[in-house]
């Protein structure tokens, strides 16, 4: 049988960080006794209409710039209509063919598009209260309800459970860094559910997808998928059909159960929302959509690596932009010193040096940049050597100032005086006649006793390079 | 017109249950409008945009500045069955 | 001494601004007056309790009115005419109301209606029908039967109804008032609990002309809570025409009615002699979709409706039944006996018409009908000012006569739906007296008039002119009916 490939798609939702509900004045709550922030309009009392939150369709039209996509010129709300306890209107309003952003892209992965809805109430299970045929009961807390929400759908361009876990974060980053969010996962600000289908490799055609839900973290997301991919592979390979179907993911088991469906598949019989007007962004609106946004991720990770930085080094400091500001601080400071090194420096040893003193992020540190930078340049134009380096940064962490304060106080300037350095060598060559005899005889590593020796005569102020060097001359 | 296993499904969709006697009227008084309402199905209305929206207003939005919201007992004061500060309802069938 | 309860409201109020009449004294003669209610027209009656205290004036300068039981109205019952909402209090009041209370007019009580403003005779609410004031065995139109049947029956000085396919303008007719229905958007929707969304408004019911003015520059304006509201700019001002020279009124060939009982052609055929020598000219027109109209909004406003209908599942307020089942259960239970038999009807007509499959024939077609009636009537207001037509086929025909056959009581409506799917202003006034088929006492018969978008004055204005020049001044008078 031909070799199958992944096809897998993630459908994301974005609760938006805005002051109040998507349709009314509510605020926002966040673990509040419920049914404190409700009204009329979300408990979808008789007679209420709902009225669109400017903030939140700015918030989404941020999303669209960052994420690429087209902006509809004009867009409307639809009705989606289904009976459940934590849909009060028993309709959501959402958006259906015209949604606010069309096509889009991501780094690698194609945006299909992003709309705007409502949340859902929280319904909460509760053992049956003794009565002869209850069922059990669901205390429902409309304190989410109408939470605004921007829902993005992914062309089905991942091709594996590590690349979707990988993009999803890449997403989550880039949404964070425009302030929108709270995206986080385990606290339900951000959703992610994934589509997932296989099919013959090189086929243009899509196989039958299963949905999979209620993955809440990135890693339960990997597993999740990978789960079902061995799932449907192992059932295509013994000649089984995969049926369209969602799936429960259970974090305690990791595994994946069918939702038996409560009814048939929902009609949810969508039609234009009548108590709302069409969305048209003006020229203002988009510009001012463009402007907020920061330098993302993507574009961030694009300018580094043209700056030579490696693509790892570049993708961390991209994810934390307050240590990536710092970073650019240093690099100009340490003008002269290539940037990639000064990455390394701050997303190594620094980032070693801080987790070590238990210090929260190299901005928040008594690390000034100009102070690094200096470092940096010793250790470049080997007046220190790298291990001292370490020592300094660590004395930097501890107490701020100037590293040329440092060396000096701890007398950790490299030996310059080769005079005294031969010495040392010499001495350490004839203490260790046996290493250089074994290097004369070709084992090259024994020379590693002979350089220990000088460095800890030297208390490490040696640099490793000459010493070998030195060495080698004389043998 | 309309069938009685299609009003059977109309019903579900609909949470509405019709006794039998209810359930044949219903069939034969649907399918009268129906038949009566058919009529524009004839028509040739190539090229007519449907109406979606009545005036011709956009962007009508609300600043998001918070407004006050309900006093719990006052959300609750309607409520069928009031449990521990939040609608009790009957679970779906058991899963 | 003038009965107190012979004044207009208008009237009343300029005697109060003056000072010639005491507010308390007059709002105290129609409470004991709506106390005396025979025709089952109002739900509920403020006894001046604490339960009205949300809905209370604080100055009294504007007659007291009765307010359709569709408005929600503050810790006072609000039933819609519907089982389902049965001991309902909201938790909120409808703009419109709010503004008649910030006006200083006092609510009477809330009227009876056809329950969830679904019907044309006041038959299908669950708390019994409103009967006519002109004839007790007879109905008074719907959905806004009891707005109606107050006004004329000496119960209320003036009232506010809904109107989604002519709920406003029939009733009006078949009791022998004024009744206007405002261009979609004059007046807020907020607090008026939804039939069909993009049809529903807000209107006055009233013995004149005048004080249909009055009252809807009251409710008229944009609502921040209800993003379809546009009020009507300038305002509204009391009318003064005196005659109809100059103005050109639209006949349309298709909304002639071939369908129309003698007796109301008749009356109709008088009327537009009448607007002749009040100088008017009469211009045939063409309205070719408007025939449609019944069948477009037997459409639209049942697919609203299911929607809007939705949220009652015994879930948050209202009825709960069934609870001790799962679920579905209760939703079932619950919905089906809250809902009387029309509003099942049409939740089940709406659901299929937006099912998948069934979208685009039904839904997709009928908005495409309602476009072109919109666009009908836009090519025949180049050049004409008013379209008139007849409001209602018949005269008010008797209880139980057409509650077997929807059909039939859906093509009351002829006349009236087209206006509301092109969400064009219309009012009717009433224009003489008709037997009815198969003989009787005469009853009113209504005239309607319709102009273009927002221009409510101008319609105002020739409405006022020919209810000068038409003199109705015959009452249901006595209880013999």
């Amino acid at each position: 049988m031909a070799e199958l490939e992944a096809v897998i798609g993630l459908e994301i939702h974005v609760q938006l960080a805005t002051k109040t509900k998507m349709f009314c004045g509510c605020e926002l709550s966040f673990g509040d006794e419920p049914n404190v922030h409700t009204c009329p309009v979300c408990l979808a009392h008789p007679g209420v209409l709902p009225v669109p939150n400017e903030q939140a369709i700015r918030y989404a039209l941020q999303i669209g710039a960052a994420l690429n996509c087209e902006i509809a010129p004009r867009s409307i709300f639809h009705r989606k209509n289904y009976f459940y306890p934590d849909s009060p209107k028993a309709y959501q309003i959402s958006q259906y063919d015209i949604p606010i952003c069309g096509a889009g892209r991501l780094g690698d992965v194609r945006i299909h598009r992003a709309h705007l809805e409502e949340d859902a109430a929280k319904m909460v299970h509760v053992g049956s209260s003794g009565r002869i045929h209850g069922s059990g009961a669901s205390l429902v807390d409309f304190n989410r309800g109408g939470t605004p929400l921007v829902e993005i759908v992914t062309e089905p361009d991942l091709r594996g459970a590590a690349e979707a876990a990988e993009w999803a974060r890449l997403l989550r980053e880039t949404v964070r860094q425009l302030g929108v969010s709270d995206v986080n996962m385990e606290e339900g600000s951000l959703r992610v559910d994934a589509n997932v289908s296989v099919r013959p490799a090189g086929s243009e055609e899509l196989g039958t997808k299963t949905e999979l839900k209620n993955m809440n973290s990135f890693r339960f997301l990997q597993r999740g998928i990978e789960a079902e991919l061995a799932r449907q592979r192992e059932l295509v390979e013994a000649g089984g059909t995969v049926t369209q179907e969602t799936l429960h993911f259970d974090p305690a088991s990791g595994t994946l159960t069918p939702l038996r469906s409560k009814e048939e598949a929902h009609d949810y019989r969508y039609f234009p929302e009548p108590d709302l007007v069409p969305i048209v962004p003006t020229e203002e609106m988009l510009r001012e959509a463009r402007e907020a946004l920061p330098e993302l991720p993507v574009a961030r990770i694009e300018r580094y690596e043209g700056m030579g930085l490696a693509s790892d080094v570049a993708l961390t400091l991209a994810t934390d932009p307050e240590t990536a500001d710092y970073f650019e601080q240093v690099a100009e400071a340490a003008d002269g010193v290539e940037p990639k090194v000064v990455a390394n420096w701050v997303t190594g040893e620094l980032a070693a040096a801080l987790r070590q003193a238990e210090v929260e992020s190299a901005s928040g540190s008594k690390v000034s940049p100009d102070a690094l930078a200096n470092l940096v340049r010793l250790v470049q134009e080997k007046k220190i050597s790298h291990g001292s380096g370490k020592t300094v940064l660590a004395a930097l962490v501890e107490e701020g100032g100037e590293p040329e304060a440092i060396v000096e106080r701890e007398g950790l300037a490299q030996m310059s005086d080769s005079g005294e350095l031969e010495a040392i060598v010499e001495k350490a060559m004839a203490e260790n006649a046996d290493a250089v005899e074994k290097i004369r005889e070709g084992n090259g590593k024994a020379i590693g006793a002979i350089v220990g020796a000088v460095m800890r005569e030297t208390k490490g102020r040696a640099d490793g390079g000459e010493v070998n060097r030195l060495i080698r001359e004389r043998l | 017109m309309i069938d009685r296993d299609q009003v059977l499904h109309v019903a579900k969709l609909a949470r509405l249950r019709l006794s039998e006697a209810e359930m044949e009227k219903m069939v034969g008084e649907l399918s009268g409008i129906l038949e009566h309402v058919d009529r524009i199905g004839n028509l040739d209305l190539e090229g007519v945009e449907p109406t979606s929206h009545v005036v011709a207003l956009e962007n009508v939005l609300r600043a998001d500045e918070p407004r006050p919201s309900l006093p719990r007992d006052a959300a609750l004061a309607s409520a069928p069955e009031p449990e521990e500060g939040a609608f009790r309802v009957p679970s779906p069938q058991a899963e | 001494m003038t009965n107190l309860l012979d004044l207009t409201a208008l009237a009343a109020h300029e005697a109060m601004v003056a000072g010639d009449l005491s507010a308390a004294e007059y709002t105290a003669a129609w409470r004991e007056a709506a106390a005396g209610d025979e025709l089952n027209a109002y739900l509920w009656l403020d006894q001046g309790g604490e339960e009205a205290s949300a809905i209370a004036v604080e100055r009294d300068c504007i007659a007291p009115i009765a307010v359709k039981d569709i408005f929600c109205t503050e810790g006072v019952p609000t039933t819609a005419g519907s089982r389902i909402l049965e001991g309902y209090r909201p938790p909120y009041t409808s703009t419109a109301v709010r503004k008649l209370i910030e006006a200083g007019a006092p609510v009477l009580g809330k009227t009876n209606m056809d329950e969830f403003a679904m019907g044309s005779s006041n038959e299908n609410s669950a708390y019994g029908p409103v009967l006519n004031p002109w004839d007790r065995e007879r109905v008074p139109g719907g959905s806004s039967g009891g707005s109606a049947a107050v006004v004329a029956g000496g119960l209320a000085p003036w009232s506010i109804g809904t109107d989604t396919g002519g709920s406003i303008r029939q009733p009006a007719a078949f009791c022998g008032i004024v009744g206007l229905k405002p261009t979609y958007g004059a007046i807020s929707r907020y607090g008026m609990i939804a039939f069909a969304s993009s049809l529903d408004q807000c209107g006055p019911l009233t013995r004149t002309v005048s004080d249909a003015a009055l009252l809807l520059g009251i409710l008229q304006g944009h609502d921040p809570c209800d993003s379809t509201s546009v009020g009507l700019e300038g305002g509204v001002s009391l009318p003064d025409r005196e005659d109809l020279s100059g103005l050109r009124f639209g006949v349309p060939e298709q909304l002639a009615g071939d369908d129309l009982d003698a007796g109301v052609r008749d009356v109709f055929e008088a009327t537009l002699k009448r607007i002749q020598d009040l100088g008017g000219e009469l211009i045939d027109v063409s309205l070719p979709s408007a025939e449609h109209g019944i069948s477009a909004y037997y459409v639209i406003a049942p697919a609203e409706a299911s929607s809007n209908l939705a949220r009652y599942d015994g879930v948050r307020y209202g009825m709960r039944k069934g609870g001790d089942g799962d679920l579905i259960e209760m939703y079932e239970t619950t919905r089906s006996e809250g809902f009387g038999a029309e509003v099942k009807r049409r939740i089940m007509l709406g659901t299929y018409a937006l099912s998948s499959g069934y979208y685009e024939a039904y839904y997709g077609q009928a908005q495409k009908v309602r476009t072109r009636i919109a666009e009908d009537f836009a090519k025949a207001f180049a050049g004409v000012d008013f379209v008139v037509t007849p409001t209602a086929p018949s005269v008010a025909f008797r209880l139980g006569e057409k509650t077997d056959d929807p059909l039939a009581m859906y093509l009351n409506d002829f006349f009236t739906v087209p206006m509301s799917l092109a969400g064009i202003p219309a009012i009717s006034i009433p224009a003489g007296l008709a037997e009815p088929e198969g003989g009787g006492r005469q009853l009113p018969v209504g005239f309607q008039i319709a102009a273009p978008a927002f221009a409510e004055q101008r319609l105002l204005d020739a409405a006022y002119a020919l209810e000068q020049g038409i003199g109705f001044d015959a009452r249901p008078g006595g209880s013999d009916g």
